[in-house]
Order: C-alpha cells, then structure tokens, then sequence
C-alpha cells in the first residue's frame, strides 16, 4: 500500500507531445480539461485511492535564514530557468504499476484541440512515516 | 465519551453483532453498515445510561437500524420481506461467527490494502475514521475503500471455511504498520490475532501469534526517546517485556510440538532465540541460522535469505556472511545495508561507508534512512 506523489511542471519537465501553453487554448477545451482533472479526482476517491491534491500558482520566492536576530533573506522572483512545480497529487495504491497507470491517464488530461497533452509527470515514492519499526 | 473499558468491551462484541445480524438474514454489507451506527450510538448514549446487557442492546439497536435501511430502501423488496418476520430480541445465540467474518474480510478476491481496511472496521470494530487516520488518507478515501471491499465479497457465502494463510498475511499487514493516529495498529493485530487462535486450532496461527508477542515484547526498548531506532544488538534488554515473551514462547513451544511447520512458526522460533539471549553476544547464532535455513525452504523468499546472510555472519564470521551475500541479487531491499554491516564488521570501513550512504539514499522508510544515515557518518569521523 505505497503513496506515490506526482508532480505536475509549469517548467522543467521534457516538453509535452501538445505542448500549446493553455493560454492560447480555446475556452471550451481549458473547461474540458479542467473537468477532466476533477473527474480524475473524484474517481480516486472513489477507488480509494486518493490522499490529497493542490495547484500551486507560478510566483513565489527563496528564503533562508540570515543568521540570530536577523529577518530571514528573500530571493525572488524566480528565475526563467527554475523548474517550476505547477501542483501536486498524492495517491495510495496498490503497486507501483498502478501508481504508473494512473499516471499516465492523468498525462492524457485533454489541451488544445481536445487532444490529449502527453504531458510529463514526476512519479516519486513517499517515504513511509511509519513511528515504530516492529521488527 | 465513554470509558476505555466500554470501548474495548464495544468493539470485542463488534463481529458476533455482526455475525448475529447476518444469520437473522440480513445481508453482510448492510449488516456491517448497521452495526456501526449501533457502535457510534452506544459511544453517544452508555455513558448516561448504560445496559445490563451490551451485546443484547448492541443486537437490538443494529437490528433496527438494519430494518430502518430496510425500509427507506423500498427498491429492495427482500429485505422488505424481513421487516414482517422479526425475530424476538431474545438472548444472543452463542455461536461465534467470528472467524467466517475473519475469512470473508480476508478474501482472495480482495487487494491487501481493502481486507486490512474491512478487517479493522468489520472484525475489528474501528470507526472508518480511525482507520482512515491510522493509514493517513482521508476519511471519504477510507469509506470509498471499505465500501467497495464490501460490494467485492457481497456474492461470497458467509458459511464457507476460507483460507487461514490469507487471513494470517491481512493481520501480518496490520501489525506491521505500527501505529500512527489514535490507534495502536500493533496492539490490535496481537488482539485480533488472539481472537482467532481462540477460534481457530490451527499451528501458524499459534506461529504468528507468538511471533507478535515477541516482537512486541521488545517495542519499548526498540526506540530511543527522541524516536532514533536502537539495533537489536544495543537494546536495553531490561526493558523487554519478559511477560510477553514468556507467553509467545509457550504458544510457540506448544505449536511446534505438532510438528507441523509452517513460515510463522520459524519466525517466531528466530525471535524467541533472539528474547533468550541474556546479552546480545550470548545469541546462539548457529540455531538461529539453521532455522532460517527451514524458513528460505518454506518461503524461498531472497530477503529471508539475506536476513540468513546476517546470522550467518554472525555464526561463522564476516567472511562467511560476505559469501553468503554473494549468492543473492544486489538490487534486494536493504542488500546495502546488509552489506555494508558486514563489510564494517570485516575491518573494511571505507567500503562499509559507502554502501551505509547508498543503503540510506534508497531506504522507504524516514527512521531508517536516518539510522543508515548516522552509521555512513560514523564511520567517516
């Protein structure tokens, strides 16, 4: 019963097979793929599957700590080249060929012309949280 | 809230409710759905007020409550016809229908990570919420999960003697996954393991029972304060439990006087070498070896066999160990961790060093990689 997170890119993944950025896509295909996400997100639930799921929006900034009494630097915004996470999903499933399964109809999610993206998804495994070890 | 007491006493009725409602004729998933409504209202209703007879009022109230999912379900007309013909809630038979439920939770047709999750709630008696948290999914995930497992056994005859072995890996499931949440998952493993060897006369059930008590025995001494895991070899052995451990060696003596080995039982003997030695270097490593001989013969597992390269490093020397080693395919979890042991335990720290940060970086769990971590660290100063 591993968890598996997948990671979806803004960049730094290889490019997609349809890779038209979602701004230049018609109206009723960014509603057909939003709706294809969330019915993804239901049937997980459903298979009992699903752990969590988040977007995260594009901008943000490094911090680090400056040393006693200082407030701690900012670094931003981001650099062109940054590799920049657009969200996440974290499942729980029976294998590791279900975790890639599901992560490739997830990849499938439809772009412009309603095709499907081929998008680039980062699979990792979670490491276990487990309090005691019992052997 | 009610007492810690009438928790225990609540959930240790859970599966002869359960067992009761389907032999009036109620079907197992409804049944089981009912019966956790009459839990949740016993928490609500026991502390004011509360029964000379808790199975019989736990029989009552699930009883109605299956009657009144009867009836807001018109669709369904047999259960309908159930409705005419109840019975009197009379006196709880005395037939334990425990271990069908233990075999229809523990079906082959189920995935693993579903008959642990209906074995907690149906046998079990844990609401959908403490085993949602014990596994941290969410609840709806959990409930999802539970219900399809249910819908999977609806055409399985509840009268049907399943397979022990199937039912023993769901409990071996559940008492590894230690505890998080509110729930100790171990502690309910050993009990609903003790539940079917009082149902059940069966020697690998007797096996796996002594081989969690053994485990369990050694819980407090297997963790420092501040969560770091402590080696066997550098647990304090004053913290065994040597209660524990006396009953799993009774239960394992007993079981193997039958002479009817089978994987647990050579488990359990390799853990009661382990709670006999008085000190870590008074292990009797030779007997240890040989009975994980018998286990890669009953198993032909690769990692029993890498856990023999280790006995046998101890028994005949690093060397012997390194060769044993040598015979199994290095992509094995926790091979570089073993070998890195052996190699430190041979005088070749450099090596040891290494295969201690490569065993870390591919360890799945945090404690250990932390543990693998500090080793590699030690070894470098």
């Amino acid at each position: 019963m591993p968890k598996y997170l997948l990671l979806k890119h803004y960049r730094g993944a290889p490019a997609a097979v349809n890779d038209i950025p979602m701004e230049q896509w018609a109206p009723e295909e960014v509603t057909a793929h939003m709706d294809y996400m969330r019915d993804f997100a239901t049937r997980l639930v459903e298979t009992g599957e699903f752990v969590a799921e988040q977007a995260l929006t594009p901008e943000g900034t490094f911090v680090r700590y400056d040393g006693e009494g200082k407030p701690p630097v900012t670094d931003g915004p981001f650099a062109e080249t940054k590799d920049l996470i657009a969200g996440f999903l974290i499942i729980d499933v029976a294998s590791y060929e279900r975790a890639l399964e599901l992560a490739g109809e997830l990849s499938a999610a439809p772009g412009a012309g309603g095709k499907p993206i081929h998008e680039w998804l980062e699979l990792r495994p979670l490491q276990s949280e487990q309090l005691l070890d019992p052997k | 809230m009610t007492t810690g007491l009438d928790e225990a006493l609540l959930r240790s009725l859970t599966p002869n409710v359960l067992g009761i409602l389907v032999r009036r004729g109620a079907d197992f998933a409804s049944a089981e759905d009912a019966v956790q409504e009459a839990l949740i209202e016993a928490v609500r209703v026991w502390p004011d007020d509360r029964p000379n007879d808790p199975k019989g009022w736990l029989v009552t109230v699930a009883w109605r409550k299956f009657l009144g999912m009867a009836r807001s379900d018109a669709a369904r007309r047999r259960r309908e016809d159930l409705v005419d013909d109840e019975p009197a809630p009379g006196p709880a038979p005395a037939v334990d229908d425990t271990l069908q439920l233990y075999f229809l939770c523990a079906h082959p047709s189920l995935t693993p990570s579903s008959a642990v999750a209906l074995t907690l709630r149906a046998v079990g008696g844990l609401t959908t919420r403490q085993i949602a948290q014990a596994y941290l999914v969410p609840e709806a995930t959990m409930a999802q999960r539970i219900s399809r497992a249910k819908r999977t056994v609806s055409g399985v005859r509840f009268d049907q003697a399943g397979d022990v072995a199937t039912v023993l890996r769901v409990l071996y499931l559940v008492f590894n996954e230690g505890y998080s949440g509110d729930v100790d998952l171990a502690a309910e493993a050993i009990r609903l393991t003790r539940r079917l060897f009082a149902s059940i006369d069966h020697p690998e059930v007797a096996g796996l029972l002594a081989l969690m008590l053994l485990h369990h025995a050694r819980r407090a001494a297997r963790t420092a304060a501040d969560g770091e895991l402590v080696p066997l070899a550098e647990q304090d052995r004053g913290a065994w439990d040597t209660r524990l451990i006396a009953e799993g060696v009774e239960i394992l003596q007993a079981a193997l006087a039958r002479d009817r080995l089978g994987e647990f039982q050579a488990q359990a003997a390799i853990a009661a070498l382990h709670a006999d030695a008085p000190t870590a270097a008074e292990t009797d490593w030779v007997q240890i070896v040989e009975w994980y001989d018998e286990l890669a013969r009953l198993t032909g597992s690769p990692v029993v066999r890498l856990n023999r390269a280790v006995a046998v490093g101890e028994a005949d020397g690093p060397r012997a160990g390194l060769a044993a080693l040598a015979e199994l395919d290095d992509s094995l979890p926790r091979y570089a961790a073993v070998a890195a042991y052996l190699h430190e335990r041979d005088g070749d720290v450099e090596t040891a060093a290494r295969l201690y940060r490569e065993a870390a970086d591919k360890a799945s769990d945090q404690a250990e990689r932390a543990h693998l971590t500090r080793q590699a660290a030690r070894l470098r100063k």
